[in-house]
């Protein structure tokens, strides 16, 4: 999960670290709910292609389930878009956007 | 009835299906690769016959079939220049990989005794699958219930209606199929998760 702090005034001369964090990870994959894919599977294809833990792996899923989607994976535009191919290729419902 | 997917010794899973099972899997399985290959993921032709020969890109417009329109969602729901784009440079992959999935399923029921035309009473398919085999088997699972469950309309919690509807409707014997598949995608994922 990302966890994106709020934009702050930036000093020329004083660059703030977690600027520096949120143009790293500026983009972030989303996985939505649909009525087909099982918890199950979900819970697999997130260890399975992410390596997330058992224990990650269906928090996100049941964060999917029952708020409707969830943030599974942050960072380039590049990696998202790696990511989300991998998620349609497995047959998950995801986009993509710019976080924050 | 097969009992569905259970642990294979040294990773992997394996399963028995009756020939009428199998032949099912394989006529699902068979169904999606002519879906995928058949509405070609081909970019809208241009005038220009040059620009067109070396134009190797996909489409960049969502597919017209709700299936495919599924199974391709817009990765960019807010932005459809970059939609375009994405799908110009997915698409295509996506349709080869799953298409190649669904070929290896049919592939592995016949190796597996699966006779091109099902004739035998009695007969039983033992399938084998290592653990690679097993994921790619985990994902044309997926395309085929996606497939059956938006040709059918199926959505959250409406397991009710599907149940009350009588058995001479088409509809509640499609929707029989893809709760079985759903079951033995169920037990394949039990079977291989760590």
């Amino acid at each position: 999960m990302t966890c994106v702090s709020a934009p702050t005034p930036v000093e020329l001369d004083q660059p703030e670290t977690e600027d520096l964090t949120l143009l790293e990870r500026p983009w972030v994959t989303i996985v939505w709910n649909d009525p087909v894919n099982l918890m199950s599977y979900v819970t697999y294809v997130f260890q399975s292609y992410f390596g997330y833990s058992r224990k990650k792996a269906e928090k996100l899923m049941l964060e999917v389930h029952h708020d409707g989607k969830s943030v599974v994976a942050s960072g380039s535009r590049e990696e998202m878009e790696r990511d989300v191919q991998a998620m349609h290729e497995y047959g998950l419902w995801a986009t993509m956007e710019k976080s924050g | 009835m097969s009992e569905g997917f259970q642990r294979r010794r040294g990773g992997g899973a394996v399963a028995t299906f009756t020939g009428f099972e199998a032949d099912l899997l394989r006529s699902l399985a068979s169904q999606l690769v002519e879906l995928l290959r058949n509405e070609v993921a081909a970019p809208h032709p241009g005038d220009d016959p040059l620009e067109q020969m070396l134009d190797f890109s996909g489409p960049t417009t969502e597919p017209e079939d709700p299936v495919l329109a599924r199974l391709f969602p817009n990765a960019y729901p807010d932005d459809e220049e970059a939609a375009g784009e994405f799908r110009r440079y997915t698409e295509s992959a996506l349709r080869d990989s799953k298409a190649r999935a669904a070929v290896e399923v049919i592939e592995t029921l016949e190796e597996a005794g699966l006779p091109v035309e099902l004739a035998e009473d009695g007969l039983v398919v033992d399938v084998e699958l290592d653990a690679e085999a097993a994921g790619t088997w985990l994902r044309s699972f997926t395309d085929v219930r996606l497939a059956l469950a938006t040709r059918l309309g199926v959505e959250d919690e409406d397991e009710d209606y599907w149940a009350a509807l009588p058995d001479d409707d088409p509809r509640a014997h499609v929707f029989d199929i893809y709760q079985w598949v759903g079951y033995l995608q169920e037990t394949l994922v039990a079977a291989v998760m760590r």
